[in-house]
């Protein structure tokens, strides 16, 4: 493999040298996704119900509120890295590809901080 | 977009296993981040909201309309997580001879369909 051409050097052309770390981004987050979706679920199956105060009790607490908050921030995280490159394979005109690109960083950590706003909220007894 | 010459689109290939994984997982990650993230969304703000917006969420949850789309989210979510444990088989350049990728690939569909049976079993027996 080289490195393309000279002239396409100079028109920046080529790869964006983005590559590797958002692969790596995507395989972080996949691991950890595993560990505290695997934890989430199982939790879910483990509580004696589905009642808010049952619910409530259990994600109040420190380690299980932890779990969330960081199940949030990885699972977002995951999919913002998926969905862009949804986007980058579909999407080839570039204004809408840049409104896209924008709007799925708009709602993804909008997403993510709300999630962990209401954890927060939970945990600290704000709710109750 | 200049009218370049195309290559070879989806229906010229044969179906497989290995592509029919491939397509799924990507459909699945997708369906994933746009359903089932909103609804996590939901069901969290409605637990910080109080015991009235949490009712408002479990009628809707339990509603038929609401099961389906949670059978759905499990599904795709048990999906997306076998497939993705295979990727990383994948990335560490195993499984790719035909036999073992072809077995590898129907074997994700096949654990997914259990996974997701034995999550509503657990939940519902």
């Amino acid at each position: 493999m080289g490195n393309g051409t000279s002239i396409g050097r100079v028109r920046g052309l080529g790869s964006a040298k983005q590559g590797p770390h958002h692969w790596l981004l995507q395989r972080f987050t996949a691991v950890g996704n595993l560990l505290l979706l695997g934890f989430f679920v199982v939790s879910l199956l483990l509580l004696p119900d589905l009642s808010y105060a049952s619910v409530v009790e259990w994600i109040a607490r420190p380690v299980p509120a932890t779990a969330m908050a960081l199940l949030v921030i990885s699972v977002f995280w995951h999919a913002r890295l998926g969905l862009q490159v949804v986007i980058e394979d579909y999407v080839h005109e570039a204004g809408n590809y840049f409104a896209l690109i924008i709007a799925l960083n708009l709602a993804l950590f909008g997403g993510a901080a709300f999630g962990v706003f209401s954890i927060i909220r939970l945990a600290l007894g704000g709710a109750a | 977009m200049a009218n370049r010459p195309l290559s070879p689109h989806l229906q010229v290939y044969k179906w497989g296993p290995h592509m029919a994984a491939s397509i799924f997982h990507r459909a699945t990650g997708s369906a994933l981040s746009l359903a089932a993230l909103p609804v996590l969304l939901w069901w969290l703000g409605a637990l910080a909201s109080g015991p009235d917006a949490y009712a408002t969420f479990s009628a809707v949850a339990t509603s038929w309309i609401g099961i389906i789309v949670l059978i759905g989210i499990s599904w795709s979510f048990f999906h997306h997580s076998v497939s993705g444990i295979r990727h990383f088989v994948l990335d560490l350049g195993a499984g790719f001879e035909l036999k073992a990728n072809r077995a590898g690939s129907v074997a994700t569909f096949v654990i997914a369909l259990v996974l997701t049976a034995a999550f509503w079993a657990a939940i519902l027996l």
